[in-house]
């Protein structure tokens, strides 16, 4: 016999932990949180440093201890969740009304769930060296920066001690001071990208106050070393980011850690039909931060990379509350799925150029839209000195001034319902930088 | 010093073929091998491939194993448990041109005795292939080709010989091999620490050995030279490949070769047993006969020159590793499978190149032969012929998962998100028969890490598994052996402290 559950939530880190929470406060309790290790928390296990919480809890709070914000929730509200379990189908009922959900763990063995709404919530994971088909030999020494955190945070014990870092992702910042404080000795963090792939504030506490040299523009284009690694060789690269001949540069080293990008874990997603962005690897949403299938909701970092789990909490936490609000429509019978046609109708397409890389979320229905509507967006180059303009097709909405705006800094605006309306239902909600408007 | 009957060097595919074939008769056999596992030179970076056998020469060595050994193969993989999928080869001609090229090899394949084998139109590939690029004029269609896990191939034989009463020994390097005057050869190795010897240091070994098999691989010409005057000469042909995600895998069902060419089968672009699509291999002659690194030059012309086979690789975004292996290419070109002419009682195994993967099980049973006939072997009455492998989680239907975790609970402890591998299975894979030591050796019998993430969340999680049922430190765990450490000490030791003595660790206050 499967197990009905009105809200199913697929990971337990913060955007899960966060989407129980505002689920429950909004009247749902027929919840579930399935994770995948042996506690709550997700990623924020293993990130030991402070500068957590500053937007949420108005406080520098370590991972642990923000997660633990989340968990004490959770538990007082008696929110359910079951631990070292991971979901190994999802798919839709015949009927494609019910999200079936199969679960696996060694006390329950194979559990089937009925859901009425899923939360996807798995988060990401790094890009290996695989994916980055780095030319060299294939020795042990060469880790994602997560790995390494893991070792270093959770197991106690080093995964090297003469240590390269590639890819300026904060994982990697975060790792340098992290190796630096333990023991081990830094060599350098070498960015392909013109621009560091950080927030700022980590490359001045993680890597200047140390005396960490960032090579922009440089990367790794050999692995030395038979059983352990010895060394690599790194090169300068130009404008279309190929290594240029004659700049190779070997230096000794027994660690090499990569911090090259985050990729949302959407497999699970894929299996059951999401649409999904090319750009994020996450969900297309709409303001409900719904995917193209009815009550499957996304959030967190599987949704897209943030910089800051502040802001995964507040977007799981809306997603969450979208959630419950689907669970109170459908119990109503309001919430009969439209079909695409009748869907589409009405539908605002938020549109990104001009450097603007992609909107989350990308689409908004009025009829569904609160006041505000936090809209999140990243670009796609370094930008100094110029306006954020969002137009509701022809009509200008905002321009807000931007003094700096980098890849790896997530930007966002709210958009005012009444601002979007204000002459009726525009087809499309542009948002595109221009130059400073004297 | 210790006395053996059969010493054979190397448990790569060959010599675990040879030593399976040899575990069915009455004999006492020893398997030398280096590295700290079986399948840790050219047998673990191929293609994978079961040739059909159109390519060889009529005549050769390579065409009379390659066809004995791709009939072997479909049986074989039932009774050992490991997978093999008929999934069919394309030739692929480009040119009209070259039309008189296909036409030879099926001329030589027919004459090799290879079945089925037709020649299609370009636009009868693309009915059966839909993928397969545009400008392909025609193609030899070989439905015998086949894949297979390579991995578990060499796992399961080397596995069963063990089961039969065939002696492993691992790093154990042998550095000589020297004829004794009344007969047999005495044999010079040194045994390095490892988790398998619980060794502090390297120890040396002297075995007396009547009869010696040289299946070493690349390394097979050095045994060779030293026990005979008429020298061969073996040539490292490196080959790269990509590996790209599952989620392209079912690009393309058949194998997709190229016409070949002087140094080989050129880029072929295929499935694997696994469902990953692979594009490879280069083919590149080196001097260094243990550098596996890929180029850059390398990686970028698997992709290009496979990328010709089909209409559009999508290697963007989906490659998830890369490789390099090694071919023991001898200067003669054919397989050397013979007893030396001016060394009795030693049996060469060497030159075995591609199509040498498909040809092992057929060069066991050759091989054991020739020892018959030197030795007079009985055969066994209690030869155990099947093996089980371990079984597959992400395979399983849902009944089938019910049932083997009703067996054992750890089967529904994922450990390796990405390919959904579970607890139970990677501790099957380390108390095997030959059980794996390192985290390379349990992703070869398991395929934990073997995913698109390629490890990033379960090292961790494997190499604690791998300390407690080894009973070890989990700073003892290595990569693939040797010094490959995974870990060096403790947060806020001295830097440089670190020693990669396997035996370290524990004792940190």
């Amino acid at each position: 016999m499967n197990k009905h559950v009105s809200i199913l939530i697929i990971g337990g880190g913060p955007a899960g932990l966060a989407a129980g929470v505002a689920a429950h406060k909004a009247g749902v309790h027929d919840i579930l949180i399935v994770e995948r290790d042996i506690r709550l928390g997700g990623i924020l296990n293993q990130c030991i440093h402070n500068g957590f919480g500053l937007h949420t809890f108005k406080e520098e709070l370590t991972g642990p201890e923000y997660a633990d914000r989340y968990i004490k929730q959770v538990e007082e509200l008696k929110v359910p969740y079951r631990l070292a379990t991971i979901v190994t189908d999802l798919k839709l009922s015949d009927d494609g009304h019910t999200k079936i959900v199969t679960t696996m763990d060694e006390e329950g063995g194979l559990t089937v769930y009925e859901a009425d709404a899923v939360v996807l919530a798995m988060g990401c994971r790094e890009r290996a060296r695989g994916a980055l088909n780095i030319p060299g030999e294939r020795p042990a020494g060469i880790y994602t920066a997560g790995t390494a955190q893991y070792f270093v945070n959770l197991e106690g014990r080093m995964p090297g001690r003469e240590v390269v870092i590639l890819g300026s992702g904060d994982i990697g910042l975060i790792m340098a001071r992290r190796m630096t404080l333990e023991g081990a000795s830094v060599k350098l963090v070498a960015e392909l990208q013109p621009y560091s792939g950080g927030l700022k504030r980590n490359i001045v506490q993680c890597l200047d106050d140390y005396g960490i040299p960032l090579m922009l523009s440089h990367t790794v284009v050999k692995i030395h070393g038979e059983k352990r690694l010895t060394g690599v060789t790194i090169a300068e690269v130009d404008d279309h980011l190929s290594p240029i001949p004659g700049t190779e540069q070997y230096y000794d080293c027994d660690t090499l850690l990569l911090s090259c990008g985050l990729l949302p874990e959407n497999e699970l997603s894929g299996q059951l039909g999401v649409t999904l962005s090319p750009v994020t690897s996450g969900a297309v949403v709409n303001e409900s931060l719904e995917t193209s299938i009815p009550g499957v909701f996304s959030c967190g970092n599987v949704l897209h990379v943030h910089d800051l789990v502040d802001y995964v909490s507040e977007e799981a936490s809306a997603a969450g509350n979208h959630a419950a609000e689907y669970i109170k429509e459908i119990s109503e019978g309001v919430n009969v799925p439209d079909s695409d046609d009748k869907a589409a109708e009405g539908r605002v397409i938020v549109v990104t150029d001009g450097g603007v890389r992609y909107s989350v979320p990308s689409i908004l229905r009025p009829d569904h839209m609160a006041d505000l509507t936090t809209i999140r967006f990243r670009v796609g180059a370094v930008f100094k000195d110029v306006d954020v303009v969002t137009y509701a097709d022809d009509r200008e909405v905002m321009r807000i001034h931007k003094r700096v705006m980098a890849p790896g800094e997530m930007e966002q605006t709210v958009l005012r319902k009444t601002d979007l309306l204000k002459e009726g239902t525009p087809s499309t909600y542009r948002i595109t930088i221009e130059n400073k408007q004297s | 010093m210790q006395s053996r009957q059969i010493v054979i060097i190397g448990a790569g595919v060959v010599g675990a073929s040879i030593a399976r074939e040899l575990s069915k008769r009455e004999a006492d056999v020893l398997v030398l091998e280096r590295a700290t596992d079986v399948c840790e030179g050219t047998s673990k970076a191929n293609s994978g491939i079961v040739h059909s056998g159109y390519d060889a020469k009529p005549g050769t060595m390579k065409a009379k194993f390659n066809i004995e050994g791709s009939r072997l193969m479909p049986e074989l993989s039932k009774e050992l448990d490991f997978p093999f999928k008929n999934n069919g080869s394309l030739i692929l001609c480009f040119d009209e041109a070259d039309r008189n090229k296909l036409n030879e090899l099926l001329e030589r394949g027919n004459k090799n005795g290879v079945e089925g084998l037709k020649i299609l139109s370009g636009d009868e590939v693309r009915a059966m292939e839909p993928n397969v690029s545009d400008s392909v004029v025609a193609a030899l269609y070989a439905p015998t080709g086949g894949i297979v896990d390579p991995f578990l191939l060499n796992v399961a034989m080397a596995e069963n010989a063990a089961v039969n009463g065939v002696e492993f020994s691992f790093d154990t390097e042998v550095t000589k091999v020297a004829k004794c005057s009344e007969g047999g050869y005495e044999i010079k190795a040194v045994r390095h620490p490892s988790i398998r010897n619980g060794q502090e240091e390297d120890a040396d070994c002297e075995i007396h050995a009547d009869i010696v098999i040289n299946a070493a691989g690349v390394y097979a010409d050095k045994f060779h030279n030293m026990v005979s005057e008429s020298k061969i000469h073996i040539t490292p042909r490196k080959g790269e490949y990509c590996l790209l995600d599952k989620k392209v895998g079912g690009y393309v069902s058949a194998t997709l070769f190229q016409l070949p060419t002087a140094k080989g089968k050129g880029v072929l672009v295929t499935p694997t047993v696994h469902g990953n699509l692979m594009v490879g291999p280069t083919a590149t002659d080196v001097e260094d006969h243990d550098m596996t690194d890929t180029s850059a030059e390398g990686l970028n012309s698997v992709i290009s020159t496979g990328g010709l086979s089909v209409k559009a690789l999508p290697s963007r975004g989906n490659i998830i590793t890369s490789f390099a292996g090694l071919r023991a290419h001898e200067d003669g070109g054919d397989f050397i499978i013979k007893e030396v002419n001016d060394a009795p009682g030693f049996i060469d195994a060497a030159g075995i190149e591609s199509p040498g993967l498909t040809a092992a099980p057929a060069i066991g049973k050759y091989v054991a032969e020739l020892t018959d006939g030197i030795l007079g072997l009985k055969m066994k009455r209690d030869f155990e012929s099947v093996r089980k492998g371990i079984p597959c989680i992400s395979l399983a239907d849902q009944a089938k998962r019910e049932e083997l975790i009703a067996k054992n609970p750890l089967y529904a402890k994922v450990i390796c998100r990405c390919e959904l591998v579970t607890e139970g299975e990677i501790v099957d894979a380390i108390h095997g028969p030959i059980g794996a030591v390192t985290l390379d050796g349990v992703k070869r019998r398991v395929r934990a890490g073997m995913g698109r993430c390629q490890a990033g969340f379960c090292t961790p999680k494997q190499v604690n598994i791998l300390a407690r049922e080894l009973g070890v430190d989990i700073s003892r765990i290595t990569k693939k052996g040797g010094d490959s450490v995974l870990l060096t000490g403790f947060p806020k030791e001295e830097p440089g402290a670190w020693v990669t003595s396997p035996k370290g660790g524990a004792d940190h206050e």
